[in-house]
């Protein structure tokens, strides 16, 4: 049990290439903390910091009150779980589990006790004798979760752990940590592209972008109140529907009267696709923005449905979720209106919600 | 694996016959002849020659000097085969850690596998000879009495070590795939696991290029048997007084040096035997050790 603490580190590569430009992170003792963001966004070279194995070119890294710049990986006491599990294929689960314990010289009724605890809990007690050649994905997974667990760390490392297994499982082992963690309260920072998986885990969201934080916060905040252009964009599903006005505003929107004169150019307002309605299903409400919008397509996920329409002269493509199956022809026209209540705004420039 | 399915019946033989043709030529036909020979006995012209059973072969296992040549090819292909290997899987493990001119550096590592066996031997010869070599020379400066001509052990040391110079770049090249195609993942979930460099060499490495070091050990192990006659050759010529005389330099020696075609050639027919139960015994006893990825 530990607190992580990052102190404007960096990292740049030879080649004068800054993979992380000074971030400062402080995550409580027991938090469940996940680094999103999009690939080369330096999420994994961060972490990779925290775990030892990739250098610190200036800045702290506190891992409980002790700096650990200078530190072994082992010295750190924290455990790791690799995208591609790294389990050790020449030896069996048991012996996978065994081996940071017997490296440390741990007395073999204590190692026999932590393996089994663990194996209990994770369910892998009948694959012991088993190599990891003879596992499938998700019990690999386990494996690899099970050896940092024997481990009892200060902190869990999870390198993308679920990004080599398929959909449903990638749902069920995604549960299964947030419920671990939950029982353990062991410190837990955890890296991922997905912003699902980021939303579903966390109890603290880290946006990540060219290096740099570019929102932490809970999800929900994140979600709620993105704090850039591209946090609102990265976050959600489909994604946050962008409106840059210019001079004139913007061809097709209709702003009502208020809010008109508060939004000007150099501005791009958001609005998420749930906050979108079509007018067929009401009638504009004076705080409503509306849009004049000709589909392009349609996408039922089942529950829903998300219907694509681009603004007029060719303006920016917008999503609107509406509830069921939907099934308006590629073509049609659509009015359809948002709450400016719900409306988020960012300066164009500096991409920063105002 | 599936079945191949071929349009006609007898492309799959001529695919084959080319590869069959060469194993009939070169070792099913010689090693034949080598069988036959070895139950005869020639005269000393060479014009007849007569049956004589199994009599070369209680010669040859009766002879004292056959019996030290099997005690020096022992020696000679144990040091050849561990040296060339541990010397190789050290210099891959610390080509791994080479940050600038890898490529180089692999390269240049990889030379000496292009000089014929001969020539490497002459190499060796040109360094340590004790009449023109430089480094006998600066052997004996330092005031080590280095006389590979008259001290059968010296001699030794230099085959060995010419022998393994020449093998070093080919298992070099070998231990590098290996060692590269252990993710590097593995590695560092030993580092964080508490493994120290070494241990983590020993209990992670080591066992994952097992495979590639089995088939290296066998490998080495007939390079040392057969390929080395160029070597011993040109350094030793099999002496001082038989030392660096191993079996199938003797047998060429016995062959066509003394013209004692049968003994000679009862003698390939036992090295053959030794060779067939040496690979025999290493993928019985040893491979069950390897771990296959």
């Amino acid at each position: 049990m530990a607190k992580i603490e990052l102190n404007e580190v960096r990292k740049v590569y030879p080649g004068n290439v800054e993979a992380v430009k000074g971030v400062s992170l402080s995550i409580e003792d027991g938090a469940f903390v996940v680094l999103v963001g999009p690939s080369g966004c330096g999420k994994s070279t961060l972490l990779r910091m925290v775990a030892g194995l990739e250098s610190i070119t200036s800045g702290t890294v506190a891992i409980g009150e002790r700096v650990v710049n200078a530190l072994e990986p082992a010295e750190r006491d924290i455990a790791m779980v690799f995208q591609n599990y790294a389990l050790y294929p020449h030896m069996s689960v048991r012996r996978n589990l065994e081996y940071g314990l017997r490296n440390r010289k741990m007395a073999a009724d204590e190692i026999a006790r932590r393996v089994d605890e663990a194996a209990k809990m994770l369910e892998i007690a009948a694959l012991l004798d088993r190599r990891p050649g003879q596992l499938s994905g998700g019990q690999r997974q386990r494996v690899a979760m099970g050896r940092a667990l024997v481990r009892e760390p200060a902190a869990f490392l999870f390198d993308e752990p679920l990004s080599n297994l398929d959909a449903k499982l990638r749902v069920q082992m995604r549960a299964e940590i947030r419920r671990l963690q939950r029982r353990l309260k062991t410190t837990s920072l955890y890296v991922t592209h997905d912003q699902l998986e980021a939303m579903t885990l966390a109890d603290k969201l880290v946006v990540l972008n060219g290096g740099r934080i570019e929102q932490a916060g809970s999800p929900m905040e994140v979600y709620e109140r993105p704090a850039s252009l591209f946090v609102a964009t990265f976050i959600g599903s489909p994604a946050m529907n962008l409106l840059p006005l210019g001079a004139g505003g913007l061809a097709g929107l209709t702003l009502p009267a208020g809010a008109a004169s508060a939004a000007g150019a150099g501005e791009t307002l958001g609005i998420r696709p749930e906050h979108m309605r079509l007018v067929e299903d009401g009638a504009p409400q004076p705080q409503d923005m509306v849009f004049d919008l000709t589909v392009s397509g349609v996408e039922v996920v089942g529950a829903e449905s998300f219907i694509y329409g681009t603004l007029p002269e060719g303006g920016p493509e917008v999503a609107v979720r509406v509830p069921g199956y939907s099934h308006v022809e590629p073509g049609t026209r659509l009015v359809a209106a948002a709450d400016t209540a719900n409306l988020h705004r960012f300066d164009q420039k500096t991409g920063h919600r105002l | 694996m599936p079945k191949a399915v071929f349009p006609n019946r007898f492309l799959p033989y001529l695919l084959l016959a080319p590869q069959v043709a060469i194993t009939l030529v070169f070792f099913y036909w010689p090693a034949s002849q080598a069988l036959y020979q070895s139950t005869l006995k020639e005269d000393p012209f060479g014009l007849k020659s007569k049956f004589v059973g199994l009599a070369n072969f209680a010669a040859v296992l009766g002879d004292p000097d056959y019996l030290h040549s099997v005690r020096v090819t022992v020696v000679f292909s144990v040091s050849t085969a561990v040296l060339a290997l541990a010397l190789a899987l050290f210099l891959a493990t610390a080509a791994e850690k080479v940050v600038r001119g890898k490529a180089f550096y692999r390269t240049l590592l990889i030379w000496p596998y292009a000089v014929a066996p001969a020539v490497a031997g002459l190499l060796w010869l040109f360094m340590f000879n004790p009449a023109m070599g430089t480094f006998a020379y600066l052997l004996r400066d330092a005031g080590y009495r280095w006389n590979p001509l008259l001290d059968g052990d010296q001699a030794m040391v230099l085959v060995v070590v010419a022998a393994a110079w020449k093998q070093i770049s080919y298992n070099f090249l070998f231990f590098v795939a290996a060692l590269q195609s252990i993710p590097r993942s593995l590695i560092e979930a030993a580092a964080i696991d508490g493994a120290s460099s070494t241990k983590r060499f020993w209990t992670i490495v080591f066992p994952l290029i097992a495979p590639t070091t089995f088939f290296l050990l066998v490998v080495n192990t007939v390079y040392a048997f057969f390929d080395t006659f160029g070597i011993i050759d040109a350094v030793t010529g099999g002496g001082p007084a038989q030392a660096t005389q191993t079996l199938v330099y003797k047998v060429y020696n016995d062959g066509f040096v003394n013209l004692d075609l049968g003994g000679s050639a009862a003698q390939s027919v036992i090295l053959m035997a030794i060779v067939i139960a040496l690979t025999a015994v290493q993928f019985r006893y040893v491979e069950r050790r390897v771990h296959y990825g």
